[in-house]
């Protein structure tokens, strides 16, 4: 089979940063080829090179066996390649339809023609499985995983040749995983080829035909069968080091019985999205919401840290009452929460890593509202090193950070001492296989210390490997609690889609 | 000293905190000496660019009008032109990298002057003037941050509303007429008339207040929020700030610029009038963007908006001087704007 895209020796270079270093990547047509690499190993900085988005200092890329050199992502997409990013690029303020079409809108004499606009959406949306989707509504209004549908309509709205897609799972639970891989085997029978990158390793055996492994902006390895190389192998080419899940271990079931509750919902209904949701959270102890996207998980978390306004019901901290609809309460009660989506939820895209990671607790850095800046600029570093976001400078623009380091800077905000209770939502996502351990062992030892956890991951072995306990959720109900030890993943992937299967 | 402590070794190895912030920050300085250098210098340059500006207007004011524009008293007299707008400048540039936008300063600061200097008023002595304005100003801006924050109106239009409103109730109360402060009050004139080192003492409030504003900007919690929230509102509220509260504030402290304003234009004028300020919005927010504040919100300093105002008033000072057409000068201010923002995206493109 003839390569439909060669990349030779790829360099670019940022300030202070040399990102890429001589990188090569070979696709053929039809297959599916993953791209591996750790947190900052530079596979998004080469697919926006692909995409036209950067421009690379040196290398050369051939497509369809001509050498080509995109000015621009217009010319790229024009000759047939067309790109997910890690960051979706949506208008919130648009409809489905209107974004889909983004720069190629059906238009007459400037008009757009809305209702072919809006029936030719509805057709990508069905070949992509979610014809249910209305293509009127505005994006803003969904959640990740719909946003994740739309930039993949967008993608295919384009006559293209190869479809790059950077962590398109990282916002998908179980069953949205499942149809984006039908989606994408559609594709591959047509002879469109896919670059696909995920840090989940079952993943890549499960879609993946080839895989390139990237270190510290080189190629580490070119073309390995996705299949046949042992995870060991792949995981050891990327970090140096032979592991995948490591699971801090836990203490024994029930030893959380006796201890007081830092949180207690009862009763917590937000109408159309949960009803009627109760749960407590121990001293040290870590909870852990499994359910599939839309079951209304992060929406519970939200709810209790006042982001959204419940309908009814109460939560208590410690015994105090939370009023409704107050982040800033809910922080000086001693909250925190790591929100799903780091670039519109949390980061400040303006400003350095070290600020991003001290916004929250300012009033600890600081006498009588004045900033005391030796005071925060020690600690933005040692969280900043706690949790090992790389490069190792908190004064760098938080922009410039990989997207895994983003997200690690997202939880370092919430390290600091007097919270009583965290709550996680995907807290590793797009966090490389390394640095996942190393966030679990600090959410860990956050515990033994005695904070509560609630997290929320659509990865239900992280749920069940790193929670004590676990609630399983369905359309807006708990339907499920239990020690997490009683549970396995088949059993709990069983429970989350029954009735969605009816 | 900072050699020995940042060549110390393992992170790992037990110390007392403080001493392992203090390494941890040395190591990281150690690790990327260039860095922040680039930054700060590119940061410094954008300043440069307005002050090269600034410099190259006085050249021409030099070239053009060498008997006229070096003495001092003009020099005086753009320093005093340029405190009342400055003043309102500081506030605008909270409001504008908090996101928002204030449309409506001149007319506040018009409605502050009248209501200090009605007769009412002015029989409390001039301390209670100058307290009026100030509280005037800052419940109108507080009126404005309301509607903006808890009755979620849009900052364009709710401003605009106090706009009208504002000039409309300033007029009401002087019935149109210029109202003089009087003699028993020349101590509010005094600021205007009395010289220290050469410079009216309103120069020195201003001056005061560019100081507080640049420090509540870059040193306390209040302004790192204040970036927070307008650079991404969603992000700062789920961090556990109280972005409402926060958008009232901002718009209160406007209308508290406002205020002072007023004291020091009725120190100018020895009036109050609904006429004072007509279109000082327009100048406030221009200065801002020249000084490089996004309008989007979430960036930008007080230092530049300051600039961004001085090179306004020179150019003035200049087609006055000159005895040029004021029409003319409106023209050569909207290149000026229009330019600055063009090699703002410049060095902002650059930098990425
Ligand atoms: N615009 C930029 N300016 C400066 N440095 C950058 C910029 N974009 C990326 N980098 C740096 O380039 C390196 C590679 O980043 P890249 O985003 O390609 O990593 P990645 O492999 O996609 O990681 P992740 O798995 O976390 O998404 C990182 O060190 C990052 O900090
Ligand atoms: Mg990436």
């Amino acid at each position: 089979m003839s390569d439909l895209l060669v990349m030779r020796g790829i360099v670019k270079q940022f300030p202070g940063v040399r990102a890429l270093d001589g990188v090569d990547l070979d696709v053929r047509a039809g297959e599916v080829h993953c791209l591996l690499g750790q947190n900052g190993a530079g596979k998004s900085t080469l697919i926006k090179v692909l995409a036209g988005a950067h421009q690379p200092d040196e290398g050369t890329v051939t497509f369809g066996g001509e050498p080509v050199r995109f000015a621009g992502p217009i010319a790229a997409i024009k000759s047939g390649i067309s790109t997910i990013y890690q960051e979706l690029d949506l208008v919130d303020g648009l409809s489905v339809a209107e974004n889909i079409f983004l720069g190629h809108e059906h238009a007459a004499f400037g008009f757009t023609r809305r209702g072919e606009t809006n029936k030719a959406a509805s057709e990508l949306l069905g070949r992509l499985g979610h014809g249910e989707m209305r293509p009127t509504i505005e994006v803003g209004r969904l959640a990740a995983a719909g946003k994740q549908i739309v930039s993949m309509a967008r993608a295919l709205s384009h006559e293209t040749r190869l479809i790059v897609m950077d962590e398109p799972s990282a916002a998908l639970a179980h069953d949205e995983v499942a149809n984006l891989f039908r989606v994408i085997r559609d594709l591959t029978a047509q002879g469109v080829a896919v670059v696909y990158i995920s840090h989940r390793l079952e993943e890549i055996r499960e879609i993946g035909d080839r895989v390139t492994v990237l270190k510290d902006g080189r190629t580490a390895a070119v073309g390995l069968p996705a299949r046949e190389t042992p995870t060991s192998t792949v995981v050891s080419l990327m970090t140096g080091r032979d592991v995948e899940y490591v699971f801090p271990s836990r203490p024994a079931p029930g030893s959380h019985d006796n201890r007081p509750e830092v949180l207690k919902v009862e009763g917590l209904t937000l109408s159309g999205r949960f009803s009627d949701v109760s749960l407590t959270v121990r001293e040290g102890e870590i909870v852990g919401l499994a359910g599939l996207v839309g079951s209304g998980r992060s929406e519970i978390v939200e709810t209790v840290y006042g982001a959204r306004r419940a309908s009814s019901g109460q939560v208590l901290l410690a015994g105090e009452p939370v009023p409704p609809g107050s982040t800033s309460k809910a922080v000086r009660l001693g909250m925190g929460l790591a929100p799903e989506e780091r670039k519109s939820q949390a980061l400040l895209m303006n400003e350095s890593v070290a600020r991003n990671i001290t916004i929250a607790g300012l009033g600890k850095y600081s006498r009588f509202g004045w900033v005391d800046r030796k005071k925060e600029s020690a600690a933005a570093a040692s969280l900043a090193e706690t949790v090992d976001i790389r490069p190792p400078d908190p004064r760098r623009p938080v922009r410039t950070l990989s997207g895994g380091n983003q997200q690690k800077a997202v939880f370092a905000r919430w390290l600091v001492e007097d919270r009583k209770l965290l709550l996680l939502d995907e807290p590793t996502r797009g966090v490389d296989v390394g640095a996942r351990a190393e966030l679990y062992a600090v959410i860990r030892r956050l515990a033994d210390e005695g904070v509560g956890v609630l997290l929320v991951s659509s990865e239900v072995p992280e749920v069940l490997g790193l929670a004590d306990r676990v609630l399983v959720l369905r359309e807006g109900k708990v339907i499920h609690e239990s020690d997490a030890r009683e549970l396995d993943e088949s059993r709990v992937l069983d429970m989350i889609m029954e009735g969605s299967a009816l | 000293m900072t050699d020995a402590r940042a060549s110390g070794g393992n992170p790992q190895s037990t110390q007392p905190p403080a001493d392992e912030h203090t390494r941890v920050e040395e190591q990281a300085r150690a690790a990327h000496p260039a860095e922040p250098g680039v930054l700060s210098r590119v940061g410094q340059a954008r300043h440069l660019g307005l002050v090269v500006a600034l410099i190259l207007l006085a050249v021409v004011g030099l070239v053009t009008t060498p008997a006229n524009f070096a003495t001092s008293s003009n020099l005086v007299s753009i320093l005093a032109l340029a405190s009342t707008i400055g003043v309102i400048t500081v506030g605008m540039t909270f409001v504008i990298i908090g996101g928002g936008i204030d449309l409506s300063v001149g007319a506040v600061m018009a409605l502050a002057s009248v209501w200090a200097t009605t007769l009412a008023t002015q029989a409390y002595g001039p301390v209670v003037m100058a307290i009026c304005a100030i509280l005037v100003g800052t419940g109108a801006g507080l009126v404005s941050g309301f509607l903006i924050s808890y009755g979620r109106m849009v900052p364009f239009i709710a401003t605009l509303a106090m706009l009208v409103a504002a000039r409309g109730l300033a007029q009401r109360m002087s019935d149109r007429r210029t109202q003089l402060v009087g003699p028993d009050n020349s101590a509010i004139v005094d600021l205007s008339t009395t010289r220290v080192l050469g410079l009216p003492l309103l120069v020195y409030i201003f001056a005061l207040v560019v100081v507080i504003g640049w420090l509540v900007l870059n040193r306390t919690t209040f302004g790192r929020r204040t970036y927070a929230v307008g650079g991404n509102p969603e992000a700062a509220r789920l961090a556990g700030i109280n972005v409402r509260r926060h958008t009232m504030m901002l718009y209160a402290l406007s209308g508290l610029c406002c205020g002072i304003a007023a004291v020091i234009i009725m120190a100018r004028t020895t009036t109050g009038s609904s006429t004072h300020g007509d279109l000082y919005e327009l100048d406030a927010i221009a200065a801002v963007i020249i000084g490089g504040t996004l309008l989007t919100g979430g960036r930008g300093t007080i230092i530049g908006s300051i600039l961004g105002l001085l090179i306004f008033t020179v150019i003035t000072n200049l087609f006055i001087l000159n005895g040029l057409n004021t029409s003319d000068q409106l023209i050569a201010k909207g290149l000026i704007i229009v330019v600055a923002v063009l090699l703002q995206r410049r060095s902002l493109e650059s930098r990425t």
